[in-house]
């Protein structure tokens, strides 16, 4: 008898209707206003490369060393250097990263022993080219720099 | 494919049928609209991982294995990681191999909340799919603030971790399993008393545990058909044996039961985060490998329990710094060749469910 009132009042379902209508109230919601409200994304995160210069001399931390390119997976990094006879040392001519290959594994980042090269948290990375995804030294330097949304 | 007799018809399901859960292609010989066979075409996500793996060095090949089971990448790395370990000889540290067994725990938790969602999605109840990712999030974010990334984590290296523990990941952990358990409660609220999803569920897609064995099927399909055969008791690793929990197994071997199997697992799951979290060994997080991985001449094959099933990594070594070979036992594939036995006689809108209870990801089924 039990078992047939719970059937045919439909109390099973009536259940799951309570908890869908619990979800109602405003502190459940889960959206994100993306692009007006931007996500805080992680300190780890690993997003667009940059390649660091020297906060007061502007001068690239790089020492052409090629081992992010020896480490990349895609091979897509391409340290250009040429020696230096005065200092003894490797300047840093071009430097060419093919962000359209790139799947952010981190293994440059890990593999770069003066911390120049670090994956950052820009995540908008979106070109209208191919070749817009190549990025030179100048654009990594730089960062990307994504269209922002005006209300 | 033979001659069709007056009253068959050949269906194709997909590749862009979004109830395949990928790019499968099945063709389906109906009798009305009874399944009198079926047919699956694979590899339209073939990528030729295998093959890539022998062209990169083991450091540089562990990015793509999270990219064959893309919801589960964590289990994929630690698969990958303890096989490449074996080669070597070597023995993650007692800190990193807690911190893998939380992390891999937590991605079985996020690719079932995901399984749960579209599962319920394809079958009529939409309803959940947004309950679960919003869990799956929580779970995300955690990854994100580890290791950097949300679906591709690579989050293990050889020998150990690549990151230290940041701050307050207990603590986030933790506030996660406590909210959770009444998530899934909830869950059960939605589902399991709903008479439409019993009555939906029950008796389709029927396997017995002997043609599972036959199959070679693993993973909560073989467990919801009465075998208790999980990796993670039957041939612990990365340290397992500490922890305590159950395996949980059904006997009816039908589409509900693999849903009640899942949604145990994830309990189980939080059961063992929760005693692993409670005491991180500390000491290093990486142990003694060579910095250029060269194992010496050999074989390995290391399988670990992933969401899906059992998941085997065979690598060959010719003692260079590429694997010669490199083979992966990947559970979709596998457990989607029990899909002809369990649609047989079934009706077209049980394939859908059949499908989407076997948890498959083309990624790795194609590989």
């Amino acid at each position: 008898m039990k078992r047939f009132l719970r059937r045919f009042l439909l109390l099973d379902l009536l259940e799951g209707l309570w908890v869908t209508f619990r979800h109602q109230s405003p502190d459940q919601i889960a959206t994100e206003q993306y692009p007006s409200e931007r996500p805080a994304v992680s300190e780890r995160y690993r997003g667009a490369p940059r390649l660091n210069v020297h906060p007061e001399t502007q001068e690239t931390l790089c020492i052409s060393c090629n081992l992010c390119a020896v480490a990349c997976p895609e091979n897509l990094i391409v340290v250009g250097s040429v020696r230096n006879p005065e200092t003894k040392r490797k300047d840093l001519v071009h430097f060419t990263y093919d962000l359209s290959r790139c799947m952010f594994c981190g293994l440059c980042e890990d593999a770069c022993p003066v911390d120049a090269l670090e994956l950052t948290q820009d995540f908008e990375l979106a070109s209208y080219t191919r070749e817009g995804l190549i990025w030179d030294r100048q654009a990594l330097e730089e960062g990307p720099r994504p269209t922002q949304y005006r209300q | 494919m033979t001659a069709l007799d007056g009253n068959e018809m050949v269906l194709n399901m997909g590749p862009q049928h979004p109830s395949t859960h990928g790019v499968l292609r099945i063709v389906l010989k109906l009798d009305g609209e009874r399944v009198k066979s079926t047919d699956c075409i694979i590899g339209y996500l073939h990528r030729g991982v295998e093959k890539i793996a022998e062209n990169r060095t083991y450091t540089q090949f562990a990015p793509y294995v999270d990219r064959m089971d893309y919801l589960a990448a964590v289990s994929n790395g630690l698969g990958y990681c303890l096989a490449v370990e074996k080669l070597l000889n070597a023995v993650a540290t007692p800190r990193a191999q807690a911190v893998r067994v939380i992390l891999t725990e937590l991605n079985r938790i996020a690719s079932h909340l995901l399984w749960l969602g579209t599962h319920a999605l394809d079958i009529g109840a939409i309803t959940p799919l947004f309950y679960t990712l919003r869990e799956r999030e929580a779970v995300l974010k955690i990854f994100e603030n580890y290791c950097g990334a949300r679906l591709t984590t690579h989050a293990f290296r050889i020998g150990g971790l690549q990151y230290e523990l940041y701050e307050g990941f207990e603590r986030e952990v933790e506030s996660f399993c406590g909210q959770f358990l009444g998530k899934v409660d909830e869950y059960e609220e939605l589902l399991s008393g709903n008479r439409i999803w019993r009555e939906r569920l029950r008796g389709v897609g029927v396997i017995d545990a002997a043609t599972c064995k036959q199959y070679g099927v693993t993973g909560p399909v073989l467990r919801a058909a009465g075998v208790g055969w999980d990796l993670r008791k039957a041939q612990p690793y990365s340290g397992y044996e500490q922890y305590e929990f159950d395996v949980p197994v059904r006997t009816s071997g039908d589409t509900l039961d693999r849903y009640f199997v899942r949604l145990d697992e994830m309990r189980e799951s939080v059961r063992i985060i929760r005693q692993a979290v409670a005491n991180i060994p500390a000491g290093p997080i990486m142990a003694k490998v060579p910095k250029v991985i060269k194992p010496a001449v050999g074989e390995a094959y290391v399988s670990i329990e992933a969401p899906k099933g059992e998941l085997g990594y065979f690598i060959v070594s010719d003692g260079t710094t590429q694997p010669y070979r490199l083979r992966v036992r990947p559970p979709s594939f596998v457990n989607l060749q029990a899909l002809g036995h369990m649609a047989q006689g079934a009706l077209v809108a049980d394939v859908v469910a059949i499908i989407g209870t076997i948890d498959i990801v083309l990624g790795e089924v194609d590989r």
